[in-house]
């Protein structure tokens, strides 16, 4: 318990103090954007790897918070601040509709829903042109030229959300999320009324991830439907995120959206410009062999599989002792 | 008092009559048993009560008041808790956090459903697997983890599901032990169950069905008695042979 407030202190203070090290403004983008994935992942999480809910559709909840700020701009002129607020609301209002419908079904039945969900809203907001401009998209002047209020901001969304998962974890819903999770039929057999707190669930989830769009929307500038609900960029991505880091830990997805973020751009840019053009086209079979090899080999992701990894260095770290001649510590394979 | 009365109860699936016009009624504070051969009914009948499935007639009624139409999450809120003949673990919870996850039917404060969940751990002999995951206890165990999970909703009547079915003899003692206990702590219980020695022990009352229909019902020794009841389990038997 100490040793975690102790690493919450640690973490906090180095975010808060980050931008004094890193002055380029590229690598301020990645960290920006990572923090963005933080929020995304870690809400994809709470709906599927704590309440076992696994969404192929938070590009909905995403685009929903996006279009928000960025229409209630552009048609009202009300400030993308107050956008930031109601994207988060919006997101929830249509996570309403989205947990009515999908939570009919269970398991990978609910998945496809969701899916087809994230492609529903996508052409609505393609074809209904007059509140969201269709392909064209919408455009905004963003509030600050540097990147430093920005970082603060999302690092303060991504640090509420992992707070509130935190807490929400550790109180009755949490109990009873995992209870829905493990099995439904028992969860209902101990008084938990499963399908109102699924829809808890997918409330939260909704929230930062409209609340992580909207933010997009107001940094970036600039939005469009195949942007902001694809279901490649976004919704895959999430799910990505959410395994790489591991699911059903606080901290795996915002380990896996540094470590997610930081694929995706080294592929994006090939190498950071060192490797061959065409790397950066097979970005999306990397995603997919990473995946495949998660799961073959660390099923609980990075922080659910981190003593693995220990015992894995560990063995590295005493085979290079050994070629040193020196005697093999036996302790070290004890310890676990 | 009647806690709990079934009043012409049946239940088809597709063709199939799984439970055909079953009436009786549990008096509060008894230990009311029900017993029949493999597929009467017994199970299908928990699933009624606790409402997993729509009776197609009849009426289930509990403190006199009708609980058709409510889910499941709202029988077990009313104070009627069961147990899973096929147990359901909440497998990657360690044994406290599913009984803690039970106690927060009645309490949202984390203290006292900690404290809550611990004491019915020690009462029903669990305390050893605490903070073990409940998908590696053995079977006795599971089967001890179902009946503290039942219980620690605070239920008024209990639905026991063959809790006794691939038990060791000593542990079978345990079992029956802890249904007394129970009893004595003044829950009602309704038990189902296929082992003849652990319900005649631990029974003041029992109803018998065959393939969905009441055969007999009375005291433990006159049901055993009973000529119906005999063909009933003697029929299983020669179909075993
Ligand atoms: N969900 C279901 N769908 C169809 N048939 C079922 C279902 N559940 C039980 N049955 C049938 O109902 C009958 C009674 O089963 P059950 O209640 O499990 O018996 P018991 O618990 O007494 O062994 C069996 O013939 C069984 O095949
Ligand atoms: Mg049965």
């Amino acid at each position: 318990m100490n040793k975690k407030i102790q690493l919450y202190i640690g973490l906090t203070s180095a975010f808060l103090l980050l931008p004094l090290v890193v002055q380029s403004d590229y690598y301020l983008h990645l960290i920006i954007i990572s923090l963005m994935w933080v929020v995304i992942g870690s809400s994809w999480n709470l709906l599927a790897g704590y309440t076992g809910q696994v969404s192929f559709g938070h590009a909905i909840f995403f685009g929903t918070g996006a279009y928000t700020s960025g229409i209630l701009w552009t048609k009202l002129s009300i400030s993308p601040f107050w956008g930031m607020l109601c994207g988060g609301f919006t997101a929830m209002i249509i996570a309403l509709f989205v947990g009515w419908i999908c939570f009919r079904l269970k398991g990978p039945y609910f998945a496809l829903a969701t899916l087809a969900g994230g492609e529903i809203i996508r052409l609505v907001a393609t074809n209904w042109e007059s509140l969201t401009e269709g392909m064209v998209g919408i455009l905004i002047l963003q509030n600050f030229r540097s990147k430093l209020p920005y970082y603060y901001i999302i690092l303060l969304i991504a640090g509420l959300c992992i707070f509130c998962i935190d807490r929400v974890m550790h109180s009755k819903w949490g109990y009873y999320f995992i209870s829905i999770r493990e099995n439904q039929d028992a969860a209902e057999s101990i008084g938990i009324n499963t399908s109102l707190y699924k829809n808890v669930s997918l409330q939260i989830s909704a929230f930062f991830t409209g609340s992580a769009g909207a933010f997009y929307m107001n940094y970036m500038g600039f939005i469009d439907p195949e942007v902001v609900f694809s279901l490649h960029y976004i919704s895959i991505m999430a799910i990505l995120v959410g395994i790489v880091g591991g699911v059903a830990t606080i901290l795996g997805p915002a380990v896996g959206a540094f470590v997610m973020v930081g694929i995706q751009e080294t592929f994006r840019s090939s190498f950071f410009g060192l490797g061959p053009k065409w790397i950066s086209q097979a970005h999306a079979l990397v995603f997919g062999l990473l995946v495949i090899f998660v799961i073959m080999f660390m099923a609980n992701g990075i922080v659910g599989d981190w003593s693995k990894i220990k015992k894995l260095y560990d063995k590295i770290f005493l085979y290079f002792h050994n070629k040193e001649g020196k005697e093999p510590v036996d302790s070290l394979m004890d310890s676990r | 008092m009647v806690l709990l009365e079934l009043k012409n109860v049946s239940k088809n699936f597709g063709g199939l009559q799984a439970l055909n016009n079953v009436s009786f009624h549990v008096k509060q504070g008894e230990v009311f048993g029900l017993i029949g051969p493999n597929g009467s009914g017994k199970t299908t009948l928990f699933n009624c009560i606790n409402q997993f499935f729509p009776v197609s007639n009849g009426q289930i009624e509990f403190m006199g008041k009708s609980i058709l139409k409510l889910k499941p999450y709202h029988i077990c809120r009313l104070g009627i808790a069961r147990t899973f003949q096929i147990v359901k673990p909440l497998s990657r919870m360690t044994v406290l956090e599913n009984i803690i996850a039970s106690t927060f039917c009645h309490t949202r404060k984390m203290d006292q459903a900690r404290h809550e969940a611990e004491e019915i751990l020690h009462f029903c002999g669990l305390s050893v697997y605490k903070d073990q995951l409940s998908k590696g206890l053995p079977i006795g165990g599971r089967k001890r983890l179902e009946i503290a999970r039942a219980l620690a909703t605070k239920p008024k009547l209990l639905l026991l599901d063959e809790t006794a079915a691939g038990l060791n003899p000593s542990e079978l003692e345990e079992a029956i032990l802890l249904i007394q206990k129970i009893k004595e702590n003044g829950v009602t219980i309704l038990v189902v169950e296929h082992i003849m020695r652990f319900i005649l022990t631990i029974s003041d009352r029992i109803h018998a069905i065959s393939f969905g229909q009441t055969i007999a019902q009375g005291a433990p020794d006159e049901v055993i008695n009973d000529q119906k009841v005999i063909n009933a389990y003697l029929g299983e038997q020669y179909a075993g042979a």
